[in-house]
C-alpha cells in the first residue's frame, strides 16, 4: 500500500485530538515545571524539554507504524504479548527501582516500563484471541481463556509494586462484553460495588433495609400474571446482605489502617474536622492540594504560568498523575471542561471507529485501546478532582512520562493504522 | 445493547466530571482576591507610621515610640548557648524553655513574640548579636508616645482590632491597631495611613520562591498624616490640674470659629496608661471604677440641668417674642408664687428689671419673664413649641453634629413630653416653671452649655464645636465647622442680656471672681441635685456652674464649668472659670492665693458622703478642713 493512500485514509479527526492533548498536556507541563531561572523550552535537561523530546520520538514511531502493513500487528501479536510476559517477568532481576516500585529498565537516555507495552501486547492478544474462528466466548473455557490472556500481566505487576497499572488491564473485560460474554457478570460486579460503597457509607441495617423494601415492593406491585421466581429473589436477597455483612468485616479485619483511611477519605466517612485536618496532612494530602488548586482556579483560571500552587509545588506529582490540577488551576473551568470534552470527543470517535471495522480483530482491538484509555482518564481525573479514590495511574497523552507518551500513541496509532485497512475483509 | 455500552459509559463520565468540576471551579471558587487566602501568596505588609497630633499651637501631643520585640520562629531555632542567650536578654532559663514552648504550640512556621518591647539600651546591643542566633530576630513596631499627661478624654486611645473591626472593614489584617475614642477614632483613617504590602510567591515548605507576579499587586505604604487640633495644650494641662479632685467638665471654645480650647473631665487619667503591654489591665481598672468612673467623658457626656445659666436663654427668647423688654419690672417678694405655694428665691427682694435680674439671678424675674412668653400665645402648646425652636437654635436637645467620638442629645422637653405626664391640654407655663431657671426637666451637657455661651459671644450665631484644625499644616474647610450656625434671636437683643452677664462680674453674683484687667461677661448657677440612698430620694450639695465669655466686646474665648456637688455657682466654678480665662488671655495668673486653693482643694470628701452610710450635711459653707492627700496615680 502507498503511503499516499494511508495519508488519505487516516482518520485525520482522532489525529487532530491526539495532537491537541499532547500539545495542552506540554504546554501545561512546561508550566507545572517552569522557572524563571530557566525558560527555554528545547533544553532537554528540563522535564518540558524531555518530553518534547519523546513527542518528536512518538511522531517518527507513528509513521514507521504506518508504514509497516497492517497485517503485521495481527501476525506479531501473540510474539508481542510473550515478549512483554518475558520483559515482566524480567523486572524481578533487572528492574530498575523508581519511587519504591521497580517497573523501568533502564535504557541509559530514558527508562523503559514494561507494562505499557504489555498493555498494547495484551490489547492486541486478547483480539487475536477473540478473532479467532475456533473461539466461541459464550463457552466457559474459552472465557477462561480470555481472561487469564488479560490476568496474566497484572499477576506479575502488582509485586512490582504497581497496583494502578495492573488495575488497568481489568478494562480489557470491555473487550469480551463487547463480543458477547453476558451483561450479567457486569450487573453483577456492579451491584457488589454499589453494596460495597453504600454499606460503608450508610451501614449494613440501612443496605439490609432497603434491599427487604425494594422486595416488598416488587411483590406488591408485580402483576398477577407474572410467575414468581420466589425461591432464587430470595436467595439473591440473602446473598446481598450477606455480602454487605461481610463487607464490613473485611474492612475492620482484613484492610490495613491505610487501605481504611483511602476509602474514608473517598467516600468522606470522616466527619470529626480535626480527623479530617489530620487526613489532609497525611493520606489526603494530594487529594486536598489538587482539589484546592483546582478550585482556586475558578471560572477562568489564573493564567498561564501564573498558577500560584503550581509555582509552589503544593501539589505533590503535579507534572505526572497531577497535571490535570494545572489545567484547573491556571485556565480555570474553560480549560478542564475542553479537555474533558475532548477526551470524550475522541473516545465516542474511537468508539465509531471501532465499530465501523469490518474485521472482527480491527474492531476488538479497538475496544482495547478505547478501554485502556478510558480507564486511565477515568480514574486519573476522578483522583485529581476528588470523586474517587487516590489510585496513582497517569493521564493518558498529558502527564509527563517519556516511554507513557510512546506507549499511548502506539497503542492508538495502531489502531488507526488497523482503520485505514478496514475496508479489507482479511488482513 | 453492547454496541452503545461503551458510549454511554464516556458520556456519563464525561457529564460527571464536569458537573464536579462546575461544583469546584464555578459554584465553590473563592471569587476575586483569591491570593489573601491562597497558601502559595504571603502578604509581607509594611505598616506606615501613625501621624502625630500636635495642639493648636504646634505643640506636640502624641507622637510614636519605637518599640522592639524579639521575634522567634520556632522551627528555625537552631542549637545555641542557652546560657548566654539567656544573660544577653535578661531572662532565666524556665522563662526561655517556657516561652519557646509556648511560641512551638502556636505554630512551629509563623513568628511569635518572644520578649516584648525591649528598651532602646537592649535593642542596640543585641541588634549586633541576634545573627548568631538563627530563628530569632528583632522586630520594630511603633507605639505611641504622649507628650502630655492630659487630654486623654480628647486624644482617645488605640488598640488591637477584633474580629468584628475585621470583618466590617477589610482594609484591616489580624494585630492591627485602630482608634478606639476620641481623635484617635473619628481621624482614624486621616492618621492610619495606608499599610503597604508585599505579596510572595511560597513553595510548599513556606520558602520565598520570588515576588508573585513580580511586584505587579504589590502597594506602597502611604504615611499616615499628621494633624493639628484645636486644643490648647497649655489651657488643657492647666484645667486639669484645676480639675484635680473634682469631679464634673470644663469646655472652653473660641466663639470666633468653634474651636474647641480645652475639654477637660474630671476625674481623668494619664493617656500613657492605655498603650503597651498594660494597656488592657489598665483599661479594666479604669472602666470598672464605677464611682468616679475616669473613663466617662462628662464634658460630652453628662446631662445634667443647666441651673441660672439657662436664664440668660430664656431672657433672650423673651425679648425676642416681644414679652418683655429689658426695662420691664417684676416684684421679687423674696420668691414667688405658684398657685398658692410659694417658691423661694436668694436674690433679695424688690422690683427686678432684666439687668438686676440677671446679675442677682433672681427666680421671681425668670418665672414672671417665662410666664409671659406663654402669655403671649393662644395656646400653651403654641408658645412651647416657639420656647423650644428657640432652645433648640442654641443647639440644645440635640447632638451637635461634632467630631467627637460620642456625644449626648441632652433634653429639650416637647410638648408631647408635657402631654405624657400630665395629660393633653392639663398642663401650662405654672407646671413647667422651674424651666425658667434652668432646673426642671432640662438637661444639657457641659459642651453644649459652652456652645451656648459662644453663641450668646458672638451675639446670635455659632460655629460647630469641633476639634480638627489642621491636616498635613492646611487648614480644614468643612463647611459644616467653618459656616455659622444662626440662633432664631435677633442680634440686637443680645447686648442687654449681655450687658447684665458683664455686671454679673461687676458685681453680682460673681464679683468674688475678677481678675484685674480683663472684662468678663459670666453667668453663675448652683444646681439642686438629687440621689437615692437606699431608695431614698437625698439632696446632695448643690452643683457649682459657671458659663462666661471675655472680653465681652471681642470674646475669644467661651468656657462653661461644671462641678459637681461644688455648692454655690461662683466658689468652684467661677473660680475655676476666671482662672482658665486669665491663663488663656494673659498666661499667667496673678491671684496666686487663689490658684493654689484651687489646685489644692478636693471635693472628694463631697462625693463620699453618698456611701459613708451615715447622716451627713449638704450644701456646707465651709471649707473643707483639709485638703485631702493625693490619691494614687489611678484615678487622678
Amino acid at each position: 500500500m502507498s503511503g499516499r493512500s494511508v495519508l488519505k485514509r487516516i482518520d485525520w479527526l482522532s489525529v487532530l485530538f491526539y495532537v491537541l492533548l499532547v500539545t495542552i498536556g506540554w504546554l501545561n507541563i512546561y508550566s507545572s515545571t517552569f522557572t524563571d531561572a530557566d525558560p527555554s523550552i528545547f533544553n532537554f535537561s528540563t522535564l518540558h524539554g524531555k518530553q518534547l523530546f519523546f513527542f518528536g520520538a512518538s511522531i517518527v514511531t507513528i509513521i514507521v507504524i504506518m508504514a509497516l502493513e497492517a497485517s503485521f500487528f495481527e501476525r506479531f501479536s501473540s510474539l508481542l504479548y510473550i515478549v512483554s510476559v518475558v520483559l515482566l517477568l524480567g523486572l524481578f532481576f533487572f528492574g530498575k527501582t523508581i519511587a519504591g516500585a521497580t517497573s523501568w529498565y533502564s535504557l541509559g537516555f530514558f527508562n523503559l516500563q514494561p507494562s505499557e507495552l504489555a498493555k498494547v501486547g495484551t490489547a492486541l492478544a486478547l483480539a487475536k484471541y477473540l478473532s479467532d474462528i475456533q473461539t466461541d466466548i459464550k463457552r466457559r473455557k474459552d472465557q477462561l481463556y480470555a481472561f487469564l490472556i488479560i490476568l496474566i500481566p497484572p499477576f506479575l505487576i502488582v509485586p512490582q509494586p504497581d497496583p494502578g497499572s495492573a488495575l488497568i488491564f481489568f478494562a480489557l473485560i470491555f473487550v469480551i462484553f463487547r463480543e458477547g460474554l453476558p451483561l450479567y457478570y457486569l450487573a453483577i460486579g456492579f451491584l457488589a460495588v454499589l453494596v460495597f460503597v453504600t454499606t460503608l457509607m450508610f451501614g449494613t441495617l440501612w443496605v439490609g433495609f432497603t434491599i427487604v423494601l425494594l422486595l416488598v415492593l416488587f411483590f406488591l406491585l408485580k402483576k398477577k400474571r407474572f410467575k414468581l421466581p420466589i425461591v432464587p429473589l430470595i436467595t439473591f436477597a440473602v446473598v446481598t446482605i450477606l455480602f454487605s455483612l461481610s463487607v464490613n468485616f473485611v474492612f475492620n479485619s482484613v484492610f490495613e489502617q491505610r487501605h481504611r483511611d483511602r476509602f474514608s477519605l473517598w467516600l468522606r466517612l470522616e466527619k470529626d474536622p480535626a480527623k479530617l485536618e489530620q487526613i489532609r496532612k497525611t493520606i489526603g494530602y494530594n487529594t486536598y492540594q489538587s482539589e484546592k488548586a483546582i478550585e482556586s482556579g475558578g471560572f477562568f483560571g489564573k493564567g498561564f504560568l501564573e498558577g500560584t500552587r503550581t509555582k509552589g509545588d503544593f501539589v505533590p506529582e503535579q507534572h505526572t498523575d497531577y497535571i490535570f490540577s494545572t489545567v484547573g488551576e491556571e485556565w480555570g473551568f474553560i480549560g478542564t471542561a475542553t479537555v474533558v470534552i475532548l477526551f470524550t470527543l475522541m473516545l465516542l470517535r474511537l468508539v465509531h471507529l471501532a465499530e465501523r471495522q469490518k474485521n472482527n480483530f480491527s474492531r476488538m482491538y479497538g475496544y482495547g485501546v478505547i478501554s485502556i484509555l478510558l480507564f486511565h482518564y477515568f480514574i486519573n481525573i476522578g483522583m485529581v478532582i476528588g470523586v474517587l479514590p487516590t489510585i496513582g495511574i497517569p493521564l493518558p497523552f498529558f502527564s509527563y512520562g517519556g516511554s507513557g507518551l510512546l506507549f499511548f500513541s502506539i497503542l492508538l496509532f495502531v489502531f488507526l493504522k488497523l482503520d485505514t485497512n478496514r475496508l479489507k475483509e482479511g488482513i | 445493547m453492547k454496541k452503545v455500552l461503551l458510549s454511554s459509559i464516556i458520556v456519563i463520565i464525561g457529564i460527571t466530571f464536569l458537573g464536579r468540576l462546575s461544583y469546584l471551579q464555578v459554584f465553590s471558587s473563592p471569587a476575586d482576591k483569591w491570593w489573601k487566602d491562597d497558601p502559595a501568596i504571603k502578604a509581607i505588609y509594611d505598616y506606615p507610621e501613625r501621624g502625630y497630633i500636635y495642639d493648636r499651637n504646634g505643640k506636640l501631643l502624641v507622637g510614636n515610640d519605637p518599640a522592639y520585640d524579639v521575634m522567634v520562629i520556632p522551627r528555625e531555632v537552631k542549637p545555641l548557648d542557652t546560657l548566654e542567650f539567656c544573660k544577653l536578654l535578661g531572662v532565666d532559663r524556665e522563662k526561655f524553655i517556657k516561652s519557646l514552648r509556648k511560641a512551638r504550640i502556636y505554630s512551629p512556621r509563623l513568628p511569635s513574640v518572644f520578649v516584648p518591647q525591649l528598651s532602646k539600651q537592649d535593642y542596640a546591643r543585641l541588634q549586633e548579636k541576634m545573627r548568631h542566633y538563627k530563628g530569632f530576630y528583632i522586630q520594630k513596631r511603633s507605639l505611641r508616645y504622649y507628650d502630655t499627661n492630659s487630654a486623654a478624654n480628647v486624644l482617645g486611645y488605640i488598640s488591637e482590632v477584633n474580629e468584628r473591626d475585621l470583618s466590617k472593614n477589610p482594609e484591616y489584617t489580624q494585630g492591627e491597631l485602630t482608634g478606639r475614642t476620641g481623635v484617635e477614632k473619628v481621624y482614624e483613617d486621616t492618621l492610619r495611613g495606608r499599610k503597604g504590602v508585599q505579596y510572595i510567591q511560597k513553595d510548599r515548605f513556606n520558602r520565598d520562591i520570588g515576588r508573585y507576579k513580580d511586584g505587579s499587586l504589590d502597594l506602597e505604604p502611604v504615611q499616615g498624616k499628621e494633624i493639628h487640633i484645636t486644643i490648647d495644650k497649655v489651657l488643657q494641662e492647666y484645667g486639669e490640674k484645676l480639675m484635680h479632685g473634682k469631679w464634673g467638665g470644663i469646655v472652653a471654645i473660641e466663639p470666633a470659629s468653634g474651636e474647641i480650647l480645652s475639654m477637660i473631665s474630671g476625674p481623668t487619667y494619664d493617656p500613657s496608661l492605655l498603650v503597651g503591654r498594660k494597656r488592657s489591665a489598665n483599661y479594666s481598672k479604669l472602666h470598672y471604677d464605677s464611682i468616679s468612673r475616669p473613663t466617662f467623658d462628662r464634658a460630652i457626656l453628662a446631662e445634667s440641668s443647666p441651673g441660672s445659666p439657662f436664664k440668660t436663654l430664656n431672657a433672650l427668647i423673651a425679648l425676642q417674642e416681644g414679652a418683655i423688654t429689658p426695662n420691664t419690672n417684676i416684684q421679687c417678694y423674696n420668691g414667688f408664687y405658684v398657685g398658692r405655694t410659694k417658691r423661694g428665691c436668694h436674690c433679695g427682694g424688690g422690683l427686678r428689671n432684666m439687668n438686676v435680674g440677671i446679675y442677682k439671678s433672681c427666680n421671681a424675674y425668670f418665672a414672671g419673664t417665662f410666664r409671659k412668653i406663654y402669655e403671649r400665645f393662644e395656646t400653651t402648646d403654641d408658645a412651647h413649641d416657639v420656647w423650644e425652636k428657640h432652645m433648640k437654635s442654641f443647639g440644645l436637645g440635640n447632638y451637635l453634629g461634632s467630631d467627637l467620638h460620642t456625644g449626648r442629645k441632652g433634653r429639650i422637653p416637647t410638648k408631647e413630653y408635657y402631654d405624657k405626664w400630665y395629660g393633653d391640654n392639663r398642663w401650662s407655663s405654672s407646671y413647667i416653671i422651674s424651666n425658667s431657671i434652668g432646673q426642671g426637666e432640662i438637661a444639657v451637657t457641659p459642651i453644649q452649655l459652652a456652645n451656648m455661651t459662644a453663641a450668646i459671644a458672638n451675639r446670635g450665631h455659632y460655629f460647630t464645636p469641633h476639634l480638627l484644625k489642621k491636616v498635613e499644616g492646611k487648614d480644614i474647610t468643612f463647611p459644616d465647622f467653618v459656616k455659622p450656625k444662626h440662633t432664631t434671636i435677633d442680634k440686637h437683643h443680645f447686648e442687654p442680656v449681655v450687658q447684665g452677664m458683664a455686671e454679673v462680674y461687676r458685681r453680682g453674683t460673681a464679683r468674688g471672681v475678677q481678675i484685674p484687667d480683663i472684662e468678663i461677661a459670666g453667668k453663675t448657677g448652683t444646681v439642686e441635685n438629687f440621689t437615692i440612698i437606699d431608695s431614698v430620694k437625698t439632696q446632695l450639695t448643690d452643683h457649682s456652674v459657671f458659663v462666661a465669655f471675655a472680653p465681652v466686646d471681642k470674646p475669644k474665648i467661651a468656657i462653661a464649668v461644671y462641678i459637681e456637688n461644688g455648692y454655690y455657682g461662683a466658689r468652684y466654678a467661677g473660680h475655676i472659670a476666671s482662672l482658665m480665662i486669665e491663663k488663656y488671655l494673659k498666661g499667667t495668673i496673678t491671684r496666686k492665693d487663689l490658684e493654689k486653693r484651687m489646685l489644692e482643694r478636693t471635693l472628694l470628701h463631697e462625693y463620699a458622703k453618698p456611701y459613708s452610710g451615715e447622716e451627713f450635711r449638704i450644701n456646707e459653707y465651709n471649707w473643707s478642713p483639709r485638703p485631702t492627700p493625693k490619691p494614687e496615680i489611678l484615678p487622678r
